[in-house]
């Protein structure tokens, strides 16, 4: 079993480590690739396409930090993980950093050994049901068997959504999301929940994507942002500040197209984010051109957005929350001075 | 030669026994320090790298639902009470398996050495195509290309209206103890009491004064008749709770779930053609001199069977048949692939998960298959022993 491989693994590699401190940056730069975990097939996420190569806005997290910590974006060992082993994957040191659609929780951050970076995806947790039930709130689920992926936030704000609203339900839990879409789709459930975001690429991924649909209900927040190890500060400063350039980056208007002209720009900002004046590559131990190379190889938050989920790709989501603060979204990010 | 004069340490250096006991001594003590340099370590990395640590977590509330517990349940108890929940789950599909996987390899087993040609030949297809299909592939084959071909719970089989079969599980009518109950369990009880009397009378007598009295049939006519006469007696103490589609759901009743069913035909299935071939040759062991000597003796088929071939097959079955079901004891940890809620599905998988404390979590669960499979081993020894060959 995979599953008890990693586990085991990591004790083992926890119990090995005693004094093992190396620098998460040297260990990357010494191999020359960032291991990033993601996850076992998400569209829109972290999937591979038909030509076998990652796509989504979580694989191309892993790729901005490859592009700002060795100056290519393809410098990227992508590591498939479950629900379940993720963190133990990134707690043993298997991973370098983990941008796989996880929640930021208070229990996470605070007893895992690890640190959440910020959030590149503001979500929530939703329902996804048949047709055929004839159900369009969640508040008329009761009794109902619902299909979840194990060991997620989404299991414990199911049981306590149905506990607040005095309903009964029954839990069927799957190990990856293809297998708890499959147990949807062969009725095993009347009702499939993640969130809403998850919902809709497996609809996506049903024979026939009409005969489902998303209930409007969101129970619960979900912000989702790339985890890295505690007590390694230089990468965590790196690893956030991958997230905030991408994000100041749309704000500025630097794009994958215009950042060569940019670099002329006499915009003090502009200088300072693409490295043309100031040292602020060097601060974060990275080479100047480090913003440069994650709008250029990778493209702005904006555009990995509409490449990955938005409507530029078949999952076609609105910007929503997670538009920019001047736009009226949640996505800020602090200056780079 | 004079003898040396040794000194207390010499002499003691030259006992046998005093030095193997120092040995001893020294590797317990190597090996003590070992584990606990291994333990010190761990919690020294793991304070440092800011995980907690501790059996704490197992007071905390759990938040999650389980889909079959045996244990009363619901996401306020604790993950303490995951742990049993899954365990029980866990040896509930064993205790199944092995039972079942024990009749049908029995059957198997001696079809397999059956004078039918068409039996002996279907039975030997049966072993050789399912052994080597690996289990993982027959727990997935009838999870989803048996049972979830099964209708939705609107269309579901029905029985009688009293048994519902859909996919999500079977719904049977659930007895409910009334006013009664105690006194009728009290006669049952007291008829298997009787029947096992009745057994070691006929055994006497049959000893004492040659004559044959038939324990079978008496043994089912005493059971069936109190089962049937005493239900009426004590005024139909059992109740049922049928099942019916309220909702989206089958309501009441009680239901098998199909993770659980998957689970346990695979896992029966699978153990059953190697029992089946542990059967064969343990009767196959018995030598054929043996069954002339008893037709000689004039015994007949059945006899011969139960007095002389079995007994001594048994000798020769019981070892293996015990690494069987320690095999699909552990096997039915498998139950993960499909989400049936067993120990390392709900223990060693959410409760993992949501608590993050992978060492304490997986010592737990590993020392719990340990245990189990050391307790079914100390029976089946204690069972061996029993039955074997008490040589004079």
């Amino acid at each position: 079993m995979k599953k008890i491989a990693t586990l085991v693994g990591a004790a083992v590699a926890v119990t090995a480590a005693a004094g093992v401190n190396a620098s998460t940056l040297d260990t990357v730069k010494n191999r020359g690739a960032v291991q990033c975990g993601v996850s076992d097939g998400l569209p829109g996420f972290s999937a591979t396409d038909s030509a076998g190569r990652w796509q989504g806005i979580d694989a191309d997290f892993c790729r901005a930090v490859a592009a700002a910590v060795l100056g290519d974006a393809e410098k990227v060992n992508f590591v498939s993980l479950t629900a379940t082993e993720r963190f133990t994957a990134l707690q043993s040191g298997e991973i370098d950093v983990l941008p796989r659609n996880t929640t930021w929780t208070l229990t996470r951050d605070a007893s895992l050994g690890l640190n959440f970076t910020g959030v590149n995806y503001y979500d929530g947790q939703g329902f996804l049901v048949s047709k055929e039930l004839g159900v369009s709130s969640a508040l008329e689920l009761d009794g109902a068997s619902v299909c979840i992926s194990s060991g997620t936030t989404t299991e414990l704000n199911l049981a306590d959504y149905f506990r607040m609203n005095g309903m009964s339900y029954e839990p069927v839990l799957y190990d990856t999301s293809d297998q708890t879409a499959a147990g949807f789709e062969a009725g095993r459930c009347d009702i499939l929940t993640s969130d809403q975001s998850q919902l809709y690429a497996l609809r996506l991924q049903l024979s026939d994507p009409d005969s489902a649909v998303v209930l409007p209900e969101v129970i619960s927040k979900e912000p989702l942002g790339p985890v890295v190890r505690q007590g390694d500060d230089v990468w965590f400063n790196i690893v956030k500040w991958t997230l905030f350039a991408k994000v100041n980056a749309e704000e500025l208007g630097i794009t994958s197209a215009n950042v060569d002209e940019m670099t002329s720009s006499n915009d003090p900002s502009v200088q300072r984010f693409l490295g043309t004046s100031g040292n602020m590559g060097e601060l974060l131990r990275l080479d100047n051109q480090w913003a440069y190379n994650i709008v250029k190889q990778v493209g702005n938050y904006g555009e990995v957005f509409e490449r990955t989920v938005g409507t530029g790709s078949p999952l076609n989501i609105e910007r929503g929350l997670n538009a920019l603060w001047t736009d009226g979204g949640l996505q800020y990010a602090p200056p780079i001075r | 030669m004079k003898p040396t004069n040794r000194n207390g340490l010499t002499r003691l250096f030259y006992n046998p026994t005093a030095r193997s006991l120092f040995f001893q001594a020294l590797v317990l003590g190597g090996l003590l320090w070992f584990v606990l340099t291994i333990v010190g370590n761990v919690t020294t990395n793991l304070n440092a790298r800011g995980i907690s640590s501790g059996f704490g977590f197992l007071s905390q509330p759990a938040g999650f639902g389980i889909s079959q517990s045996l244990i009363e349940y619901n996401e306020t108890f604790t993950f303490g009470r995951t742990f049993f929940v899954g365990l029980l789950n866990t040896l509930l599909v064993s205790a199944m398996g092995v039972v079942a996987a024990t009749i049908l390899g029995v059957f198997v087993g001696i079809s397999r050495i059956s004078p039918n040609w068409l039996l002996r030949k279907i039975s030997m297809v049966y072993i050789e195509i399912l052994r080597n299909i690996p289990l993982l592939l027959q727990i997935f084959f009838w999870y989803y290309v048996v049972l979830q071909t099964l209708p939705r719970p609107r269309d579901s089989l029905s029985f009688g209206e009293t048994i519902f079969i859909n996919i999500r599980g079977v719904f049977m009518p659930k007895p409910m103890a009334e006013t009664g109950f105690a006194l009728y369990v009290g006669l049952l009880v007291a008829a298997v009491v009787g029947v096992i009397f009745l057994g070691q009378w006929a055994k006497r007598r049959m000893r004492d004064t040659g004559q044959q009295f038939p324990v079978f049939w008496t043994s089912v006519a005493i059971l069936l008749g109190t089962l049937v006469l005493g239900f009426f007696i004590t005024g139909r103490p059992i109740a049922l709770d049928y099942p019916e589609l309220r909702g989206l759901n089958f309501r009441g009743g009680m239901s098998l779930i199909p993770e659980l069913i998957a689970l346990w035909f695979a896992l029966t299935i699978y153990t059953s053609t190697y029992i089946g071939e542990i059967v064969r040759s343990g009767i196959q062991s018995v030598s054929h001199g043996q069954t002339e000597a008893c037709r000689a003796l004039g015994l007949n088929e059945k006899q011969r069977m139960n007095l002389v071939v079995l007994p001594q097959a048994m000798r020769v079955m019981i070892p293996p048949m015990t690494s069987q079901y320690l095999n699909l004891t552990k096997n039915s940890s498998l139950a993960t692939a499909i989400g049936y809620p067993d120990l390392v599905s709900v223990f060693a998988g959410t409760t993992l998960n949501q608590t993050g404390q992978a060492i304490e979590i997986i010592t737990m669960t590993m020392l719990v298959y340990l245990t189990i499979s050391l307790l079914v081993s100390a029976f089946m020894n204690w069972f061996n022993k029993r039955v074997a060959l008490v040589e004079r």
